[in-house]
């Protein structure tokens, strides 16, 4: 079991035929994910390594039966690509796509709302369910098989965080970069619910940053529906406010969405956060130990 | 992206925002040039800079002659202001604002942001114009008022009046604060903003509502399609080493420390500060090198932090996923060569190609000191720089 991704979820790639779109869609097939097609309008018809590439996101979806697509259109296209995705009815829309203007993101989730389509990101590195499915930018092979549940605002923070844990014997359910941006489609409390909700999933570790409140608001949700252990680390810890740290969400202003705020508020519902970086494996580990899940979790021999 | 009060006015102009009438002056003769047009009786004479709280450090003031103007405007321009938000160091002035000058009756705010829990835009409103709109909110959250409003329709004029009952502006200028609120709004969302604040917005004796102050930030991801907006950028406003990352795309902020960080990623980048500073090293600078960096954006990153009197030793921390290990290799690879590295450097990297980056690392025959994993560079890296 898993969340969101599994061996049969069927993928469709927009943008397969630029340079990005085309290296990670050789690294997924590579992975067994099973990509079904690509999109390019104007290129419908044609193959690219061996994939068929259609014009419109309705054709992808009739002529496959796709159920997810990875967006790595450009951003001033994005939106729009999102969008058509959204129209022609699939279950999960992963935009990896980094820099679209966050005034077509409120357009895009206002358009989305009571439709059936999950969005992940954009700005996010995607979602992978270990030997599986990988739909994204993540480099597979730190990736075990497992029980340890994974969400994350930053792409290379997570690898961070799913290393350690495969270095220490520790596999991954599912690991879900939910991404940086300040309107994005899934937040912490979605993918928490939807760990909560898997068998498989023991354990989760969530990596939050400075700026905004989703942390916060994670742990009220915690506090109140968790019933499996929760570790979090936040990034940023020693960031100058006022300044924006490389996300376009990642800024303390106004005083608000400092690291100390989030990590106090996570503490006080129960969620054991990582002192630094270095430790996320660790600190999880520790906790697995202490709920006595440890055994559960370890899934293979380094 | 910041812009100037005066540009910011001139683009509420354009949206009939209604703002009091004013010129940019770069010298004293300038500005009286630009009071003589205005022609009334009380002039103000207000610095440009990108950084709030210029009053309090002494960059406003009211003239009531052309001689005034000349005192003051000499006074101001060239003098370095610091503010709470100018950081120690302060701004220099080298614009101001000559604007004209008028009868206040009473001062609101009214800004627009874009709110994180909604994933909408909201706009905010409260009858405490005039002072930190935080402390408002710290304060007296019952006295600030919020609409948000639906991409679809756009603010509605609804909304507008709502807004202006509840901050008590007065019955006969309704019609002229919805105008007001409604142009901004329209601002808001044609040029990408990620803030508008007027505050204050003033009501005048003859019945206007202007906005004294226009405080904007636009959306840097959308600068692609706000050619206009980019021509109001000014350099002198900003960091020398930042401006150099900008041309190659490159999210680099200045800081204190000494220890220069190359690293992939604004989380990763963001945690190798926090990871330096546990260790009790002082980072010199965030910088992300991006997803999609090129062997030359490699090159320039590792030149501009090498461009920092202050640092003493480099601390290269790459996670590929979307970047490759070698890339990155490559690019320090070159840039030590064409540069010279007298410093001590730390690189760890893991991710996609990392053999590969590995590889030409050590076939470089540079001298590179290697990290097992994130603790173990920062811990590397603060020991060579203090030894």
């Amino acid at each position: 079991m898993s969340i969101l991704i599994n061996k049969d979820t069927k993928v469709i790639v927009q943008g397969i035929t630029g340079s990005t779109g085309l290296f990670h869609t050789k690294q997924a097939v590579e992975y067994g994910t099973n990509i079904v097609g690509g999109v390019t309008p104007g290129k419908g018809g044609t193959e690219i390594e061996g994939i068929p590439v259609f014009d419109t996101v309705s054709d992808a979806v009739a002529k496959t039966g796709a159920n997810a697509s990875v967006v790595y259109v450009p951003p001033p296209f994005a939106a729009d690509a999102i969008i058509e995705a959204t129209d022609a009815g699939l279950d999960l829309v992963i935009t990896i796509t980094e820099g679209i203007p966050v005034v077509d993101m409120i357009k895009v989730k206002r358009y989305m709302e009571g439709k059936k389509t999950r969005l992940i990101g954009p700005n996010c590195p995607g979602v992978i369910t270990p030997d599986e499915c990988k739909i994204g930018i993540m480099p597979g092979y730190i990736h075990n098989k497992g029980h340890v549940g994974v969400v994350s605002r930053s792409g290379t923070l997570t690898y961070e965080a799913v290393h350690q844990l495969s270095t220490n014997g520790i596999g991954q359910s599912t690991a879900v970069g939910i991404g940086g941006d300040p309107v994005n489609g899934t937040d912490f409390i979605d993918v928490l619910h939807l760990f909560n909700e898997d068998p498989d999933t023991q354990a989760v570790i969530m990596i939050g940053e400075i700026g905004g409140t989703a942390e916060e608001e994670a742990a009220e949700w915690i506090k109140q529906n968790m019933t499996k252990p929760v570790v979090g680390f936040i990034g940023g810890q020693t960031a100058p406010p006022g300044k924006r740290m490389g996300h376009a969400g990642a800024i303390i202003s106004g005083g608000k969405g400092t690291a100390d705020e989030k990590i106090k508020t996570l503490n006080a519902a129960g969620v054991k956060v990582a002192e630094t970086p270095a430790v996320m494996g660790e600190t999880l580990i520790s906790v697995l130990k202490e709920k006595d899940l440890y055994n559960k979790c370890l899934t293979h021999n380094v | 992206m910041n812009i100037h009060e005066y540009q910011g006015k001139e683009l509420l102009r354009k949206y009939g925002v209604a703002v009091p009438d004013g010129k940019v002056a770069y010298s004293a003769t300038e500005a009286v040039d630009a009071a003589k047009s205005l022609g009334t009786d009380v002039t103000v004479v207000k610095a440009q800079i990108h950084a709030g709280g210029r009053g309090k450090a002494g960059g406003v003031k009211i003239a009531k002659n052309l001689d005034e103007v000349r005192t003051y405007a000499s006074e101001i321009l060239g003098k370095t202001l610091v503010t709470h938000q100018t950081g120690p160091e302060g701004k220099v002035v080298n614009r101001l604002l000559i604007e004209q000058g008028c009868d206040i009756k009473n001062e609101y705010y009214v800004g627009l942001v874009v709110d994180r829990a909604t994933s909408r835009i909201v706009m905010m409103a409260s009858e405490e114009g005039g002072t930190e709109i935080e402390e408002v909110a710290e304060k007296t959250p019952e006295k600030i008022f919020k609409e948000v409003i639906d991409p679809v329709t756009g603010l509605m004029p609804y909304q507008a009046r709502r807004l202006a009952f509840n901050i008590n502006i007065p019955k006969e200028m309704l019609k002229e604060a919805v105008k007001f609120m409604m142009g901004l709004y329209k601002v808001f969302e044609a040029k990408d903003c990620s803030i508008a604040e007027i505050n204050p917005l003033v009501t005048t004796g003859d019945g206007k509502v202007m906005a004294l102050d226009a405080k904007f930030n636009f959306d840097s991801n959308a600068l692609f399609r706000q050619k206009d907006i980019v021509e109001f950028r000014d350099l002198d406003e900003e960091d020398e080493k930042e401006i150099e990352a900008s041309k190659y795309d490159l999210s680099y902020i200045s800081l204190e420390g000494n220890i220069g960080c190359m690293v992939n990623g604004a989380g990763l980048a963001m945690s190798t500060m926090d990871i330096i500073k546990h260790y009790s090293g002082d980072p010199a600078n965030f910088l992300d090198v991006g997803g999609g960096a090129t062997k030359e954006k490699v090159t320039e990153a590792f030149k501009i932090i090498l461009s920092d009197k202050n640092v003493k030793g480099i601390y290269v921390n790459i996670f590929g996923g979307i970047m490759k290990c070698d890339i990155i290799a490559d690019g320090v690879v070159a840039a030590t060569k064409e540069v010279g590295l007298t410093i001590p450097l730390v690189v760890r990297l893991e991710g996609t190609n990392v053999e590969l980056g590995k590889k030409i690392l050590k076939e470089s025959g540079l001298d590179i000191t290697a990290a097992d994993s994130m603790a173990d560079g920062a811990e590397k890296i603060v020991s060579l720089v203090k030894a």
